[in-house]
């Protein structure tokens, strides 16, 4: 039987896939013999993973995005909400250290940005009209990554927030050059970092503690692609990642990029705001065996991310028949260089084969990949993808160095499929 | 919105071929009658969260039920929260939500003297009071109830939470 071609209605269709997915959901867990999962038997791992209600959804946020954490707000996007090429506000991910300044309380005509810090000439503050009138205006696709996604696959486990593969986006960035504006109030010889204070308060609710606040050296501070932003897709900033004024620093840990931006300091030393030092954002400056407790001195700070890549379509779980081409789609990015090659595997590594690869649209954007898979035989199967940098560092398989805190955890990622004959 | 009547069938029938492709049908038969029989009082409160039991004592009025609801507890679960129910709930929740959420701490995992290292580095700089005698029933609950699984150098794609779906392709 065909089915004719027509035009389908988008929310008829949702429809119908929905309806098609619940029944399946039913069919094949009986059928393939998957195991069913009982709900006396959530593992207390999961305790409530999956099953959040959409009512739930963040505001300005996708509703299918995945809240790890309700105060501070921290909310990573499935792999398959990744699927754009330039990741639309409401399915980048949310990392909030404290409590975002209220939205009705944020006036953007009045807001303003002071620059100062020991290594500035003069203090200089800008409303934000004035960043607009004064500077140009640039945009650029930018990616950010949380220093800690992936961070739950760590043995054994690191504290916070257990991010699995969504806390990255990559989405086009609109304000001025930060170079600009430094420039504009002039640095001292002595000046080597630059870090920044935002609006948001702490969780504890006292209004003295700084949430956090780090940053990055002058050489990152001064490239061409550091923006001061407001919008992002052409809109202002989403609230919850920043709104109105924001850094970003693309291919650094996203935690320099510092949110709800109301200060800029020059420093003659390594910013030393809170979770700069510790082990907050840093990993061993030597490697070591898991588990081992690293003194505060021996951590040096991310800089650069590392390769690392998403395959955004399929759906993790997608059944095909077995004549069927499967396509695959996703994207590839690293801190610094470009990605020169993304592979796929079907069989654990044992061969690769090339995807197709799109140019980024400028540095620090990540790039698509996309390739058809065929497999030979029926049965359940891992779709591995793994990208190679401009310096031929590829993906590890398995997880890379363990460190104290999780972070950098940039092993490939994988999707399930079945294929029925 | 109309569903189209072609559309249902044509699902239908996809969902058809399958199985008698398989030439499984008895053994779906079976595997459903079994989901039905061991769980299916617990699938059903999954998908109609909205009404889940709510504590018997709860009666019509609004603020006891809301109390009601606030207790309520679901597979060794406390619902609003997400802990554990078990001994030192009370201690944990009435200390570690006062910052931040339940959440930040069931997504975590730790062996008692990692537990105790967050404890610490809360207290260093977060704000964490001295926790006095509460120290050590709250240590004793996260250590049993939130400790380290050996997962190895990585842990396998949890196969058995995968939502398998037919992808239609063209």
């Amino acid at each position: 039987m065909s089915l004719e071609k027509k035009e389908i209605d988008p929310q008829t269709k949702l429809d119908r896939r929905g309806f098609i997915h619940k029944t399946s959901a039913l069919v094949l867990g009986g059928l393939l013999g998957a195991k069913v999962v009982y709900a006396d038997n959530i593992p207390a791992s999961f305790p409530l993973l999956g099953l959040q209600p959409t009512a739930n959804a963040l505001p300005g946020k996708h509703p299918g995005l995945l809240v790890l954490n309700d105060r501070p707000i921290n909310a990573e996007t499935p792999a398959h909400l990744l699927d754009d090429s330039q990741t639309p506000g409401d399915k980048l991910f949310v990392r909030n250290n404290g409590i975002p300044p209220e939205l009705d309380k944020i006036d953007p005509e009045q807001w303003t940005l002071t620059i100062s810090g020991e290594s500035v000439r003069r203090e200089m503050s800008f409303t934000l009209a004035e960043l607009k009138a004064n500077f140009s205006t640039v945009s650029y696709q930018l990616t950010l990554e949380c220093g800690g996604n992936g961070r739950k696959e760590f043995n054994p486990p690191a504290k916070g927030n257990q991010w699995t593969t969504g806390a990255v986006g990559s989405p086009i960035w609109t304000g001025v050059r930060l170079r600009d504006v430094l420039q504009k109030v002039g640095l001292k010889d002595d000046a080597v970092y630059v870090g920044y204070y935002g609006r948001d308060s702490h969780i504890s609710g006292d209004p003295n503690k700084t949430v956090i606040s780090r940053g990055v050296p002058l050489a990152k501070a001064l490239d061409d692609r550091s923006l001061i932003a407001w919008a992002l897709n052409d809109k202002p900033i989403p609230h919850l990642n920043g709104y109105p004024l924001r850094l970003v620093f693309g291919g650094f840990p996203a935690s320099c990029s510092g949110k709800w931006l109301e200060r800029i300091v020059v420093r003659d030393q390594v910013h030393d705001g809170p979770k700069m030092g510790g082990q907050s954002y840093r990993v061993p400056c030597r490697p070591v065996a898991p588990g081992t407790k690293v003194p505060d001195e021996d951590m040096c700070i991310i800089d650069e991310m590392p390769v690392k890549s998403l395959i955004s379509f399929p759906k993790t779980g997608a059944t095909i028949r077995l004549n069927q081409e499967l396509p695959i789609r996703g994207h590839a990015w690293v801190g610094k260089g470009s990605i020169q090659e993304v592979s796929y595997s079907i069989d654990f590594g044992a061969t690769w084969r090339s995807c197709e690869l799109e140019p980024a649209a400028n540095p620090h954007a990540w790039q698509d990949f996309s390739a058809r898979v065929s497999f030979p035989e029926p049965g359940y199967y891992e779709v591995w993808a793994r990208a190679t940098d401009s310096e031929g560092i590829a993906q590890p398989m398995l997880l890379p160095g363990w460190n104290p805190r999780g972070y950098l955890n940039n092993a490939c990622h994988r999707i399930a499929v079945r294929s029925v004959s | 919105m109309s569903k189209g009547p072609e559309d249902i069938k044509a699902a239908w029938l996809q969902i058809l071929d399958l199985v008698l492709g398989l030439s499984k049908f008895a053994l779906l038969a079976a595997s459903l009658l079994l989901i039905y029989l061991l769980a299916g009082d617990s699938l059903a409160s999954w998908w109609t969260p909205q009404e889940r039991n709510v504590s018997p004592t709860s009666n019509s009025s609004l603020s006891r039920q809301v109390l009601a609801i606030e207790d309520e507890v679901e597979n060794g679960i406390h619902v609003p929260t997400g802990l554990i129910y078990a001994e030192g709930f009370e201690w944990v929740r009435s200390t570690c939500t006062a910052c931040h959420s339940a959440k930040l701490v069931t997504q975590n995992r730790a062996s008692r003297a990692g537990w105790l290292e967050m404890i610490r580095w809360m207290q260093a700089s977060q704000g964490l009071w001295d926790l006095g005698d509460k120290e050590k029933p709250i240590l004793d609950y996260l250590a049993k109830h939130y400790a380290p699984e050996d997962i190895g150098r990585r842990a396998p794609l949890p196969v058995e939470e995968i939502e398998w779906y037919i992808l239609e392709l063209d």
